[in-house]
């Protein structure tokens, strides 16, 4: 019977019932429109949830030096420990397999001027890995490199923020600024999802800082990217083995709390994953309950239709339709119109998701919504199949029906 | 062409059972025009809905052109509807959302006929009811004698060896009753069997034998010429 004239037939009743079919798809569409836009803006809360938690490489350890509580080898408590480039050296070369980068930073804040502007900016004295480490985006020009800090270069690269307040609508790129006493020339402007003071920030070779600031070659703190292949267990280990080695070189007591402080952003992001994993569940949840009202919703328009053409199928045996003819004739309209309507539902959906996809992060907190195809395709598929099952069983009994009783139906 | 021996049905409604047929003993020849009389609950349509496959017997047997009908799956219940059998009912149940032409032709889509054909077909036995200009109309659109002459174009598209009418003229004026009985008799002159229910005596007085049912049995089969004869005397 899946021919072209029984084809033509079902066409002719969809044709001629306009409102039973618009009702039967309208639930289809609208369920797939639902389930792609709460999935979408589930999606989007997500990645605002990633972004406002992951300035940060998840994989970074922050080590501070802090003040001894302990006395300790013919030191006294109280001792400041300060960090200096052959810490660095130092790390990089007992953990050599744990590293994936490693970076100092020299925080400062100086008076930036330029042609007659002036305002106080955060200084960040730092080597290129801190690019990594920062996810530091580069606008234009370029981030620090190797040669900068080899030949200590008097190079700044500047925020964003710090582009528009000072250098109005001169391009920076090349031009000179002043800060802390010294010329520095622009050489990249970067921009930073971490927010507006992470854009008021201005970057230049650790090592050239060092030589201008006379400080010899101390550095604030060391920020460092872990293999990520170590994972959670790996990544603690590791804080704890560092934190041994420090303590040892800087003679601090292994029991004393104080003098070395990480921070693992592993902790951080253990924690981060699994809100956002909660966060997934609850969508997850949202659409298959979607679905489920989609399903159910069908079903009932499924078996209101059968119900109401009982006579019209009684009429269909008395003159030679066969049980098989009637279930397909049935099965085949609702598969077509769940077909047709999801596919429109979901075209909907993800043109909607994406007219709107930007204009929600503001008010809404939802960051670029988005749906897999494949999982929209895998949800307009369960319904059509849905969808068809639901034809299926009353048709299935419409079919049972004896003639006789089918046709007395009013 | 129908052979009925000792026939039986009971409606079982709750605890209660209905004997509605009691040994029905039947012969109808290829040809004949029967009336099938009786008042209301006689088991007149019964007997028909058995004949024409719509319901079952529960006891006896039946034999139609020759082919026993007795533990027929409905599939094949409903392919001998289409080659055998032809209907008439007295609501005319004509498909509200087809015209009159389609209404026609889909007894010869369940046969399997290509559309073109299938239309080709139907526009002759709709012509051959009068109705050629009302082929695109829907069945609202028709009076009740022109929905019932839809009906018998149906009834007749697929040249099927029996015709069966019930009430067909029930929900008909007097007038067009006779102008359908008038079509009737025209095709049961042709050579097509034809049994027609009806409580009405005008109506059977229009056929050629009156088979008269009371409470399920039959208490009087005769031709109509026997009838007349008798009334006349």
């Amino acid at each position: 019977m899946f021919n072209k004239d029984s084809w033509r037939e079902i066409f002719d009743t969809i044709r001629k019932n306009k409102l039973r079919t618009f009702l039967s798809g309208f639930t289809v569409a609208l369920g797939i429109f639902i389930f792609i836009i709460l999935f979408g803006f589930g999606n989007g809360l997500s990645n605002t949830f990633q972004k406002f938690f992951n300035d940060d490489k998840s994989n970074t350890m922050f080590i501070f030096p802090g003040v001894t509580d302990k006395p300790f080898k013919g030191y006294e408590s109280g001792r400041r420990i300060e960090f200096d480039n052959s810490d660095l050296t130092d790390i990089q070369q007992h953990f050599d397999y744990y590293l994936e980068s490693i970076t100092p930073r020299i925080s400062d804040r100086a008076t930036v001027k330029f042609m007659g502007e002036a305002n106080s900016y955060r200084i960040r004295a730092v080597s290129p890995a801190h690019q990594y480490n920062e996810m530091t985006i580069m606008m234009k020009g370029r981030y620090l490199n190797e040669d900068d800090i080899k030949n200590k270069c008097q190079y700044a690269v500047i925020g964003r923020l710090v582009e528009q307040d000072i250098f109005k609508n001169i391009d920076p790129i090349g031009q000179y600024l002043h800060a802390g006493g010294h010329s520095w020339k622009v050489i990249g402007i970067f921009q930073d999802d971490g927010g507006d003071n992470e854009e008021r920030m201005i970057y230049v070779p650790y090592t050239t800082y060092q030589k201008l600031q006379s400080r010899n070659d101390k550095i604030d703190q060391i920020i460092l990217n872990y293999n990520v292949e170590i994972g959670y267990e790996g990544a603690m280990e590791f804080e704890k083995n560092l934190k041994k080695f420090l303590k040892n070189k800087k003679a601090i007591d292994p029991r004393d709390s104080g003098g070395i402080y990480i921070r693992n952003l592993a902790d951080d992001m253990k924690e981060t994953q699994q809100f956002a994993s909660v966060l997934q569940l609850i969508i997850s949840l949202i659409g298959i309950g979607t679905l489920i009202a989609g399903i159910i919703g069908i079903s009932n328009i499924m078996v209101f239709v059968v119900k109401e053409r009982t006579k019209e199928l009684g009429i269909r045996k008395a003159i030679g339709a066969t049980p098989k003819s009637i279930i397909l004739m049935i099965l085949q309209e609702a598969i077509f119109i769940t077909t047709l309507s999801g596919y429109i539902g979901l075209i909907a959906g993800i043109a909607t998701l994406s007219l709107i996809g930007d204009t929600l992060e503001k008010n809404y907190f939802i960051t670029n919504p988005y749906i897999e195809f494949s999982t929209a395709i895998m949800a307009t598929f369960i319904l059509i199949v849905f969808g068809a099952l639901a034809g299926y069983i009353p048709a299935r009994r419409a079919a049972r029906i004896k003639p006789i009783i089918a046709l007395r139906d009013e | 062409m129908i052979n009925i021996t000792d026939l039986h049905k009971s409606y079982h409604i709750g605890k209660n059972s209905l004997h509605v047929l009691k040994g029905i003993n039947l012969n109808v020849n290829e040809g004949e025009l029967v009336a099938i009389m009786g008042s209301s609950g006689s088991g007149k349509s019964t007997l028909l809905n058995i004949i024409g496959m719509l319901d079952v017997a529960d006891e006896g047997t039946y034999t139609l052109d020759d082919n026993l009908i007795k533990d027929m799956d409905e599939t094949k219940a409903a392919q001998y509807r289409n080659k055998f059998l032809g209907f008439i009912f007295q609501s005319f149940n004509l498909i509200n959302y087809k015209t009159a032409l389609e209404n026609i032709a889909l007894p010869l889509y369940y046969k399997g006929l290509k559309r073109m054909e299938r239309q080709e077909i139907a526009m002759e036995y709709l012509s051959g009811v009068g109705l050629a200009n009302w082929a695109s109309h829907l069945p609202s659109e028709l009076s009740g004698g022109q929905k019932q002459r839809v009906a018998i174009a149906r009834a007749m598209v697929t040249q099927p060896k029996v015709l069966l009418a019930d009430e067909l003229t029930g929900a008909l004026d007097s007038k067009t009753s006779t102008e359908v009985m008038n079509l009737i008799q025209k095709i049961n002159n042709e050579g097509k069997t034809i049994l027609v229910v009806t409580h009405e005596e005008d109506i059977s007085m229009m056929c050629k034998r009156i088979v008269r049912l009371k409470d399920g049995v039959i208490v009087e089969d005769k031709l109509i010429n026997q009838i007349k004869a008798t009334t006349h005397v």
